[in-house]
């Protein structure tokens, strides 16, 4: 069998990547995202891209650089601010966006994933988000129908990977990740550490091989912070005791 | 006189249950976290994909890897766990959630909430606020009770666009708190912040209301 290992993200993408694409890239914000897959996918040239994400990255950082670059024509996200270029490429319509509450996108890619093909969720029943989709009451409740999501490419980023595809993700950097990995028609998987099988434990894999097609190790982190908030360690109290 | 911020959510922390999980957000709902009533456990979520949201991080414990839905930096307790945004909005979803908090830009008397765009201006996007209104088990709304120019926030109607219809359970401003039935409409002022008249309220409110003061 053919090794899912590459060397790199440039590699990895080779032969995968088309004008007209649509391609999954999970994090949320800056968390847990490919940065060297992005890099790649801009690098690589290819335009007229979809991109399904919570975000389209922010100024100066992650999709923003493919975006930057003219690549992006339609957005799928949950929350775009903090990104200036995509609020001017959207206010002239040059990109295309498609609001999407942030669980519905979830479960949509989720269902896509999995094979199905629509759901039902309250989420945005009497809102703009309802119109022109297909609503049902069950139980006297209102739903609205909402279908699942598959892209031509996915895009993760996970902590750890074994050269078979195995997955694990590292605290909230996990986010959209998992259920990206299972809808893509291609996953490439782009890990910090990347071990051989055995080396990780089986009852503490998030996504299992089957979901990645390719895997590499990715290098240069920036994993830059938008909002690095701290708390003052407290003043320390003297020998005496006195205040 | 009115409420200050810290007065509005002192009041909003009140609404706290011993071993609730609550979803807090962004602006006057974030001061909760640091007003829960002693004797009282209860979990943060944050709807990034965490349960047993921490206190902000020291300078030396900063892990870009763990930030919460505001995109700040945060730290984990004992009892955390980490999951993806489908666990995460299925905990929302699937009614796990007993309560959120959050802010609004307006509240109709009917229960709707407008708080996640202005036509006009530039859409960031609504995030989870319509997954949690729709989900969450009890919605609380903590704005100020008039826009900057005076205009009432409590209204018959929502004029700008819906985050969702009948999904709020109670409302609280700087100048009282409102109980709303959501399932069948109509609101009814429970408290008057201090110093307030219900004449003042009144007169700053364009909702319908009944008074039962508590």
């Amino acid at each position: 069998m053919q090794s899912k290992v590459y060397a790199d993200a440039s590699s990895a993408l080779a032969g995968v990547v088309f004008d007209g694409m649509s391609v999954m890239s999970g994090g949320f914000g800056l968390c847990g995202i490919p940065e060297n897959l992005i890099t790649a996918l801009r690098d690589s040239g290819v335009r007229q891209l979809t991109v399904i994400g919570n975000n389209v990255g922010a100024d100066d950082h992650g999709m923003w650089a493919v975006l930057a670059n003219g690549q992006i024509k339609k957005v799928l996200a949950s929350y775009v601010g903090e990104n200036k270029i995509l609020e001017r490429l959207y206010m002239s319509g040059e990109v295309e966006i498609e609001f999407n509450p942030q669980g519905t996108l979830a479960e949509r890619i989720r269902a896509g994933g999995a094979g199905i093909p629509a759901f039902f969720t309250r989420t945005g029943y009497g809102t703009a988000v309802a119109e022109g989709k297909e609503t049902r009451q069950f139980d006297g409740e209102n739903y609205v129908m909402e279908t699942g999501l598959v892209a031509d490419l996915a895009m993760v980023k996970a902590w750890k990977g074994d050269t078979e595809g195995n997955l694990i993700y590292r605290k909230t950097a996990r986010n959209f990740n998992p259920m990206m990995a299972t809808a893509g028609k291609v996953t490439v998987a782009e890990v910090e550490y990347l071990v051989e099988p055995g080396e990780l434990d089986p009852d503490g894999i998030h996504t299992p091989a089957i979901f990645v097609d390719r895997i590499f190790r990715g290098t240069n982190y920036v994993k830059h912070i938008e909002r690095k908030t701290t708390r003052q360690r407290p003043a320390p109290v003297s020998a005496t005791g006195a205040v | 006189m009115a409420w200050t911020r810290e007065q509005m959510a002192a009041r909003a922390a009140q609404e706290l249950g011993d071993g609730f999980h609550v979803n807090l957000g962004i602006g006057i709902p974030t001061l909760v976290a640091g007003l829960i009533p002693p004797g009282i456990k209860v979990t943060f979520h944050s709807e990034n994909g965490m349960l047993g949201m921490g206190p902000f991080p020291y300078e030396n414990e900063i892990d870009p890897d763990l930030i919460n839905a505001g995109k700040q930096t945060i730290t984990e307790l004992p009892h955390t766990s980490y999951f993806s945004s489908a666990d995460s909005f299925a905990m929302v979803r699937g009614g796990h959630i007993n309560l959120s908090i959050l802010g609004g830009m307006q509240v109709a008397e009917n229960g709707d909430l407008a708080n996640w765009m202005v036509p006009g201006k530039m859409i960031k996007g609504m995030g989870g606020a319509m997954d949690l209104v729709a989900g969450v088990r009890r919605i609380v709304v903590v704005m100020e009770h008039s826009e900057k120019g005076g205009a009432p926030k409590f209204r018959h109607r929502c004029s700008l666009p819906l985050t969702g219809a009948g999904v709020v359970d109670l409302l609280i401003t700087d100048l009282g708190v409102f109980d709303i039935d959501r399932k069948h409409g109509g609101a009814v002022l429970t408290e008057l912040a201090a110093g307030v008249t219900l004449e003042e309220i009144k007169a700053k409110t364009e909702a319908d209301f009944a008074v039962r003061l508590r």
